[in-house]
């Protein structure tokens, strides 16, 4: 299936479109160590493609490298069909890659709704003076942003602490504020760093059905690492299984669960 | 009432309006530390280049006239125009927005990551570099900074209060020069606050404040709006120095200002706007309230040269953060 450029439709009525990002034999090196080694898959529009592996397999490191943080030594990043130059993390976010952090990179002593705000930042076009002075078009911008930020903050269920601080609030909802920055941006990627790490069984649960929610309503295409497996294979399309910097699987949660170096990597078998 | 009580307010007026001036200066320091973390030394010299420059273009100074001179063995001074104030408030500004991305791109853009004191030091190599070339394109001689601004006690002020007490007093002296500067520093503060709260650059700033890292995945540029603080720092400079260079003459001893502020940031916290502002002018009524009921009549006067400090390290002992400042914990 991995092959196939076709659109598709999947057993749940979502349609999977073409390819959105293209990894292109990545190898990204920290001196001499070499974090990731030659890796190469696909993002494609409208999917949920999880990046798994155990703890130092380079995830971060590849999700750093799709989101401009790290610039890889070889190899090439395709996006929505163009080759993209090495660029620094905020021109990779004006290009539509929005992302969240694994330990969380809120502004803390700003409230929740100028948080999920300054994800609008890159929407905003007015001038500065205009802005100032709440006149004209920047009057428009400002009430349409707004607008759209409630309909996020409506769908994650975040209502009643719009106007917390983000420094006061647990840290199940503060991963939940973070997913809302990133979606306010309307990402054409939305890049999720282990949207589930440290969190209880109930908050998992919830957070795996926003995820599924903002790919079915918003349609939009989600790349995420994670540790849990259970949670992977339910929530993604395809998936990438890592190990030491190499990629040791890659296709659908059924296909990659049968492969054997992936059982070895994950169950601990001695490599050579 | 009595006139006692009288000019103890009078006190406390005049307190207000030089603790607005202090302030000011405090504002560069916050607006700096706050977005980039780093404490720029360097304020103080700022607002006397500021103003400077601002007495340079006014008279038609030729900048570097005594090296172009030492060089080329010629005599050449002043270009022999004048440029209206609001012209050259301008261009001064125009030159402080270019020192800023000059010290964002060959500076600090080259220690992101460094310590603290590090960037320290940096800031105290661009004091004494700013002081230089201050020195080397506008000469080293007292300049008298003639905006236009009126000066000495307001008599109007005087007839209007002089009837509030007997006969024994005569109305506040509240000086015209005093009452302007509080109101460039309040229009200036106001301007501050609107444009940090409602345009997007003053929200990427505020964001920036606050985390780096997550501030670049929302798509904001650091070098941006490192930059940005930095103009803004040197515009409040610029004004800072205009205040005080028109009360006492635009002379190097204006970068000593910035000492003032130091007590001022002790008290408001390094962090905070209205902490800048209210620190200020607690530290102004202070030393102005201090000097009249308790300096002058049993300590032999001259206590404002000291008095700040002594409150601040006051409040270093009791509060260390500041009124304003960010709860420091400790993790154990």
């Amino acid at each position: 299936m991995k092959d196939t450029v076709e659109p598709y439709i999947t057993d749940d009525g979502r349609t999977i479109g073409g390819v959105l990002m293209d990894m292109r034999n990545i190898t990204l090196r920290f001196g001499g160590v070499e974090a990731i080694k030659d890796i190469s898959f696909d993002i494609r529009e409208g999917e949920i493609r999880a990046i798994i592996g155990p703890n130092g397999a380079g995830k971060s490191s590849m999700l750093n490298v799709i989101s401009g943080f790290y610039n890889p030594q070889e190899g090439e990043v395709w996006f929505r069909g163009e080759k993209r130059p090495p660029m620094k993390p905020y021109q990779v976010a004006r290009l539509g890659i929005a992302r969240t952090f694994q330990n969380i990179a809120l502004f803390e002593g700003m409230t929740v709704l100028d948080n999920i705000m300054t994800g609008r930042l890159t929407h905003m076009k007015s001038g500065m003076f205009w802005q100032a002075l709440w006149v004209g078009r920047a009057e428009a911008e400002e009430v349409e942003n707004r607008a759209r930020v409630e309909r996020i903050i409506d769908f994650l269920e975040i209502q009643a602490i719009r106007k917390t601080p983000v420094g006061r609030l647990p840290y199940g909802l503060k991963k939940r504020v973070e997913l809302a920055r990133a979606l306010a941006a309307d990402p054409k990627l939305l890049l999720l760093d282990e949207p589930m790490a440290g969190m209880n069984v109930e908050e998992k649960e919830d957070m795996s059905r926003f995820i599924l929610d903002v790919n079915d309503e918003f349609g939009t295409t989600i790349a995420l690492i994670e540790h849990d497996m259970g949670v992977v294979m339910d929530l993604s399309d395809r998936v990438v299984v890592m190990d030491y910097g190499r990629k040791i699987g890659d296709g659908t949660p059924d296909e990659v669960r049968g492969n054997q170096e992936v059982i070895d990597a994950y169950l601990g078998v001695a490599h050579d | 009432m009595s006139a006692d009580f009288l000019y103890g307010i009078e006190v406390i007026i005049n307190g207000l309006m030089a603790g607005v001036l202090y302030a000011l200066v405090a504002l560069g320091f916050v607006l700096i530390f706050k977005a980039s973390g780093i404490f720029n030394y360097a304020q103080g010299v700022m607002a006397l280049f500021a103003a400077l420059t601002l007495v340079g273009i006014m008279e038609g100074q030729v900048p570097f006239s005594h090296l172009i001179n030492a060089i080329f063995g010629t005599e050449v001074h002043h270009f022999g125009w004048e440029v209206p104030a609001l012209l050259a408030i301008a261009f001064t500004v125009l030159i402080m927005i270019g020192f800023a991305w000059a010290v964002q791109h060959f500076v600090f853009r080259h220690l992101v990551g460094q310590e603290p004191i590090i960037l320290f030091m940096a800031t105290i190599g661009l004091a004494y570099f700013l002081e230089g070339v201050g020195d080397l394109m506008w000469g080293s001689d007292i300049k008298t900074l003639a905006l236009g601004l009126p000066q000495g006690g307001s008599l109007v002020v005087e007839e209007w209060t002089a009837g509030l007490g007997g006969d024994d007093f005569y109305g506040f002296f509240i000086d015209k020069l005093d009452m302007i500067a509080t109101i460039v520093a309040i229009l200036l503060v106001a301007s501050l606050i609107i444009f940090a709260q409602y345009t997007k650059q003053g929200r990427a700033m505020r964001a920036v404040a606050d985390d780096h890292q997550a501030a670049l995945s929302v798509g904001i540029s650091l070098n941006f709006i490192w930059v940005l603080v930095w103009s803004l720092a040197g515009i409040v400079a610029l004004v800072a120095g205009v205040m005080w260079g028109a009360k006492s003459g635009v002379q190097f001893s204006l970068s000593l200002i910035a000492l003032k502020a130091l007590p001022v940031l002790m008290l408001g916290g390094f962090t905070s706007i209205p902490g800048a502002i209210v620190g200020g002018l607690i530290i102004g009524v202070g030393e102005k309230l201090f000097e009249y009921t308790i300096g002058a009549p049993y300590l032999g006067g001259a206590t404002e040269n000291w008095f700040a400090y002594m409150l601040a390290l006051i409040f270093l002992v009791f509060r260390p953060q500041g009124l304003f400042g960010e709860k420091i914990i400790e993790r154990v």
